[in-house]
């Protein structure tokens, strides 16, 4: 970069300025032209997987991000465009094909959420939770497309379900199922034996059943495209052919689900980070205080830098987890807890910092940029108490229904 | 009834990216710009593979001529539904001389050598705008042409073309083989769905020089400066009509 270097007098100070600004007016281009280079999402990625990555980012831009803020604010379950996903192949990524799925690897499941996820948080986040692959050999013989799971505080659960006959009767409630009175079967976790985790059994429960109910549908601050209700049983009885696996092995099913969805629900919070810096990038360059582009502000060029540092961190520890979870390797269930805990907490944090950098307009629904914050802030929440990754499960004849 | 069938597609700057002019003005940055598959080719893929599905057709190539990332936009055609590829490799100055005239020898090229029965290719590409590959490919063949294509319909051994014109919409039958280019209305295309983008990886795409076609790539145009559209400028707010119409005279736009 050439600096003047006419000695100091009031024009050489002047020149000097002058050539400073210039440094940095070219200096936030080189910046945002970096953060570009830098937060490009295909970095180390096969051929493939960019072709991948490709198609969900496309359907994400022209299928999803046009309308995050109307399924938001309507709190509209986009059932067509989930079944326009799944057709594409976005249901069962790493199930397998025999059963419906498309057969690929966690990293590459990783790398598609994270890139639906700019599209919208919610419904992507809803299209991971419900997913599905085979654990343990199945008992039930019906085909299912379960279509939610329930998930509790493990050991400690409290439904019930006695034996009685070919039938267990379930008794107990569980709150804050995702797509809770909208789907057609829910996948239970229940206690059939004795105290502990070893007395857990899963349990499948077809919508209709009676003795199954709903609770209201909740008001949430964000994940509005997707209900949320309480699911109550009153003894409701349940088919023992419906039972995955044997008793007591509840527990060990829900435990293998929740690495992977570990892994789904960091990258979603990915994709948020990832589309809120780009938006505070843009923002900065275009908004003008104090004279000039916020771009020109040093302090909000170091913040940038900082999130963009972040954000690459989270995503490199995601993509570890995934592939030590996929080679199924010693270190694979620690990576997968370290990846939600420090994946979500810092792309809160970026959400939020990009906000911050919105001023006034990121308060304003107008902007997108709250609604990434607002949709992952219950990434930080879930998936740590809440077991969803049962659905680790089964076997649909297609994806979704 | 066309078993072969030839598709262009070219790889540009994704319509989504914001341009911008080489401090040189010797043309417009590419070095690490995102690039996709010209829309309007996409619209080309899309037609010939659902003629493939309605089993009008038999085969679909899909042809770019480029440098070695060319590669990439041919499997995108592959995973909507190309069975083949031929990547026609040109780089370096070649390739930033590559224009129309050049390219639609090429296609000629390989129409002949390939025994194809139908070239379909985009209207124009997004980048230079030129709208010219198509109508000059058919006039080195001697083929008939429909271009701007909004309908496109097999017949016996015509296909009946009904075109996007100034006027409105103009029907035409020409014979087969011919040149197609795709407008914006012909259709939607579609995504390519994960298993497909699998199943193309194990689809072939094959090599070729223009050398090797007997083409010769000199350009007969110079490119002088590129420069970008002038800033708006603040416009003027006038009282009366004839206020207007004084001032749209003083600036001889009248």
């Amino acid at each position: 970069m050439h600096i003047s270097t006419k000695v100091a007098g009031k024009r050489g100070i002047r020149d000097i300025t002058a050539a400073c600004r210039r440094v940095l007016v070219d200096g936030i281009k080189m910046i945002s032209k970096n953060i570009i280079r830098a937060l490009k999402t295909s970095y180390g990625l096969t051929d493939e997987q960019k072709e991948f990555q490709k198609v969900a980012f496309d359907f994400a831009a022209n299928e999803m991000a046009p309308h995050m803020a109307e399924w938001d604010q309507k709190e509209i379950f986009p059932v067509e465009t989930m079944r326009r996903a799944a057709q594409l192949g976005f249901g069962g990524i790493y199930v397998r094909p025999e059963v419906g799925g498309s057969g690929l690897s966690r990293l590459d499941t990783s790398i598609i959420f994270e890139a639906l996820s700019t599209g919208c948080v919610s419904t992507t986040a809803y299209i991971s939770i419900h997913k599905y692959d085979i654990i343990l050999k199945i008992n039930c013989k019906k085909s299912f497309s379960p279509a939610a799971c329930s998930g509790s505080d493990a050991a400690s659960l409290l439904t019930s379900a006695q034996r009685k006959g070919d039938h267990y009767i379930l008794n107990g409630s569980k709150a804050f199922i995702s797509g809770g009175g909208d789907t057609d079967v829910y996948v239970v976790m229940c206690r059939t034996g004795g105290k502990g985790p070893k007395g857990i059994s899963c349990l499948v429960v077809e919508k209709g059943t009676p003795g199954l109910s709903f609770g209201k549908k909740e008001k949430k601050v964000g994940w509005n495209s997707q209900p949320t209700r309480a699911v109550i049983f009153e003894d409701c009885p349940v088919p023992v052919t419906n039972r995955l696996g044997d008793e007591g092995q509840g527990f060990n099913i829900a435990m293998k689900g929740l690495n992977g969805g570990r892994i789904n629900i960091a990258s979603c919070s990915l994709g948020a980070a990832h589309a809120s810096v780009l938006l505070a990038k843009d923002h900065l360059l275009v908004r003008k205080q104090f004279g000039e582009a916020l771009a020109n502000n040093q302090f909000l060029q170091f913040k940038l830098a900082e999130m963009a540092t972040r954000l690459v961190a989270s995503r490199l520890l995601v993509r570890e987890a995934a592939t030590a979870l996929q080679e199924n390797r010693a270190d694979a269930v620690s990576l997968c807890s370290m990846a939600k805990l420090f994946v979500t907490d810092e792309c809160f944090n970026i959400c939020n910092q990009a906000l911050q950098m919105h001023g006034g307009y990121g308060y304003l629904k107008d902007y997108a940029v709250q609604q990434f914050m607002r949709d992952i802030r219950v990434h930080q929440i879930l998936e740590g108490s809440l077991i969803c990754e049962l659905t680790s499960f089964f076997l649909p004849q297609e994806p979704m229904r | 009834m066309p078993g072969r069938v030839l598709v262009g597609v070219k790889r540009v700057i994704d319509y989504a990216v914001k341009i911008r002019v080489k401090p040189d003005n010797s043309g417009v940055v590419t070095d690490g710009v995102k690039h996709s598959m010209n829309p309007f080719c996409e619209i080309a893929v899309e037609e010939a593979v659902k003629l493939k599905e309605k089993k009008l057709i038999k085969e679909v190539v899909a042809v770019s001529c480029g440098p070695q990332q060319s590669q990439e936009t041919i499997r995108t055609a592959l995973a909507m539904g190309a069975d083949r590829g031929i990547h026609v490799e040109v780089s370096g100055k070649d390739y930033e001389n590559l224009g129309p005239l050049q390219v639609s020898k090429i296609l000629a090229a390989l129409a002949k050598k390939e025994e194809a029965q139908l070239i379909i290719l985009g209207k124009q590409a997004i980048d230079d705008d030129c709208n010219q590959t198509g109508q000059m490919t058919a006039a080195l063949l001697d083929w008939p042409q429909g271009t701007f294509a909004s309908e496109v319909s097999l017949e016996e051994n015509q296909i009946k073309v009904v075109r996007e014109i100034d006027g409105g919409l103009e029907t035409i039958r020409i014979n087969t083989p011919a040149v197609l280019t795709a407008d914006l209305r012909l259709n939607t295309p579609r995504y390519a769905t994960l298993p497909n983008i699998m199943k193309a990886k194990k689809k072939k795409i094959a090599n070729v020089k223009p050398a090797d076609l007997g083409v010769d790539l000199t350009s007969r145009l110079e490119v002088l400066r590129v420069d970008e559209p002038p800033q708006r400028e603040a416009g003027m707010k006038v009282e009366t009509v004839e206020d207007l119409v004084g001032k749209l005279k003083d600036a001889g736009k009248v």
